[in-house]
């Protein structure tokens, strides 16, 4: 199963337990740079935050890749195995740019709502229109 | 492969001859099929997964303002934030760490399990359970901090926040000294004799006050008992005009409860498997089968996921 020995697999596992920990403070210690916690000056740099976020970001998938390839032994599995398993995972990417855009066009339109719903009505709009409870979206959030 | 390890040798088939194929002799990817349907498994479950974490995405997307995770989570059970005001992501940290010592006794109980070490294996994975006890502990003090202490339900969030610097008015309706920034989140806090059991007010927050029901000129007290406050904005299109504070995102606690929820159910569900393969590694099954506690590994497989899936939902609910 293991291309190493016993000895050197169990030293291993050690290096992982550290990898694993010392990536994810990292983490933390930029993800709290970001939100302003370290240097006051960062807070609400919108900049500052998405480089932040892509760093935490990479650094998360790096943890996952290791996780898959040495904890769940994915390297020393055959190609096809890995393949058939890791390609499906490529449509998230999709998913994701899809969704997110879903999301922001949501927004807009839901500014674009309140944004009409402010405008007078002129009484020659007034006869054609529905009482406005029928359409209206009452947004709590 | 390499000769270190004898173990699994045993069910790894290399046939040349294509007759043994409809008899099922051959494996395909040279796994067994526990291993494979295992992979196949994860690769749904990670779908899963996937999909709600892309709908909290999306939402939060949609949604103008959004709960600050290092404000939402800045609260721990060993009195950090009780000493220093407040702990971002402090207690959290501890909890992936949990899962990380976990993953590694996992990895530990699987190497045993190859040296056909029934001891060793049965070691590594009580501490591998101990590991998910401990971090479905730490959950169920962050699920009772959050319902309890700061009245977070499915569709309550009292986690509101401020899209402009401004300051807070005071009890009479003055402006305060306390600021705020743009971005900045708040909690609503519930008055004490409508919250039932003692819930503190935090200091600051005018607990020396008598609060009285209704729209008075600092706060509006609403029939549930939160205690909105009242601000001004110095800048931005709503500039000089007196607000009063909203509660946020209605979807954050349903995706918050239910995501964490999910995940913590893999992983009771994981310790429940590892406390019956434990058993039954103890019992000497896995033993007497001879193929390297193959059992140990499948379930490996599921425990390593489950800190996998934890990598994704602290990285989209706590760091980002």
């Amino acid at each position: 199963m293991s291309h190493v020995s016993y000895e050197q697999s169990k030293k291993n596992v050690v290096k992982g337990l550290i990898l694993l920990a010392v990536v994810t403070l990292i983490e933390v210690v930029i993800s709290l740079f970001g939100k302003g916690h370290i240097f006051k000056g960062v807070h609400g740099n919108v900049i500052v935050l998405a480089i932040c976020g892509l760093l935490i970001t990479a650094f998360s998938l790096y943890k996952a890749y290791f996780i898959v390839y040495e904890f769940m032994h994915m390297k020393y599995e055959v190609k096809g195995l890995a393949m058939s398993v890791l390609l499906p995972t490529l449509l998230l990417v999709w998913a994701i740019i899809a969704f997110f855009q879903e999301g922001n066009a949501w927004k807009n339109r839901r500014e674009d709502v309140q944004k009409r719903n402010a405008q007078p009505i002129t009484p020659a709009q007034e006869g054609s229109l529905l009482s406005p409870d029928t359409y209206q979206m009452d947004w709590k959030g | 492969m390499a000769t270190t390890d004898t173990a699994l040798e045993h069910h790894v088939h290399e046939h040349d001859h294509d007759g043994d194929a409809w008899s099922g002799a051959q494996s395909p990817f040279k796994a067994s099929y526990g291993k494979l349907m295992m992979w196949y498994f994860l690769l749904s479950d990670a779908f899963t997964f996937a999909g709600f974490l892309i709908t909290y995405g999306a939402l939060r997307f949609s949604s103008p303002t959004w709960p600050v995770p290092d404000f939402v989570f800045a609260t721990d059970p060993f009195g950090i934030s009780a000493t220093l005001g407040k702990a971002p992501l402090i207690f959290v940290t501890f909890m992936s760490f949990l899962l990380i010592i976990s993953s590694v006794t996992m990895v530990r109980a699987v190497q045993e399990g190859h040296r056909e070490n029934k001891n060793g294996v049965l070691i590594w994975m009580i501490l591998t359970i101990f590991g998910g006890l401990g971090f479905l502990g730490c959950q169920a003090w962050e699920w009772t901090n959050l319902i309890g202490g700061e009245n977070m339900s499915l569709t309550r969030n009292t986690f509101g926040t401020h899209t402009a610097d401004g300051y807070y008015l005071d009890h009479e309706g003055k402006k305060s000294a306390e600021t705020f920034r743009h971005g900045e989140s708040y909690l609503i806090h519930r008055h004490a004799a409508e919250a039932g059991h003692g819930e503190s007010h935090e200091a600051g927050h005018g607990a020396a006050h008598e609060y009285k029901p209704g729209d008075q000129a600092g706060y509006m007290m609403d029939d549930q008992g939160f205690i909105h406050r009242k601000y001004v904005y110095a800048d931005g299109p709503l500039k000089g005009q007196t607000q009063t504070e909203q509660f946020g995102p209605r979807a954050f606690g349903a995706l918050f409860f239910f995501i964490t929820g999910f995940h913590g159910f893999h992983v009771f569900s994981g310790v429940v498997f590892l406390v019956i393969i434990a058993l039954n590694v103890a019992s000497g099954v896995y033993a007497a089968r001879k193929n390297g506690y193959e059992m140990v590994e499948k379930i490996g497989l599921y425990w390593h996921f489950v800190d996998l899936v934890w990598v994704f939902v602290f990285l989209v609910f706590y760091l980002l």
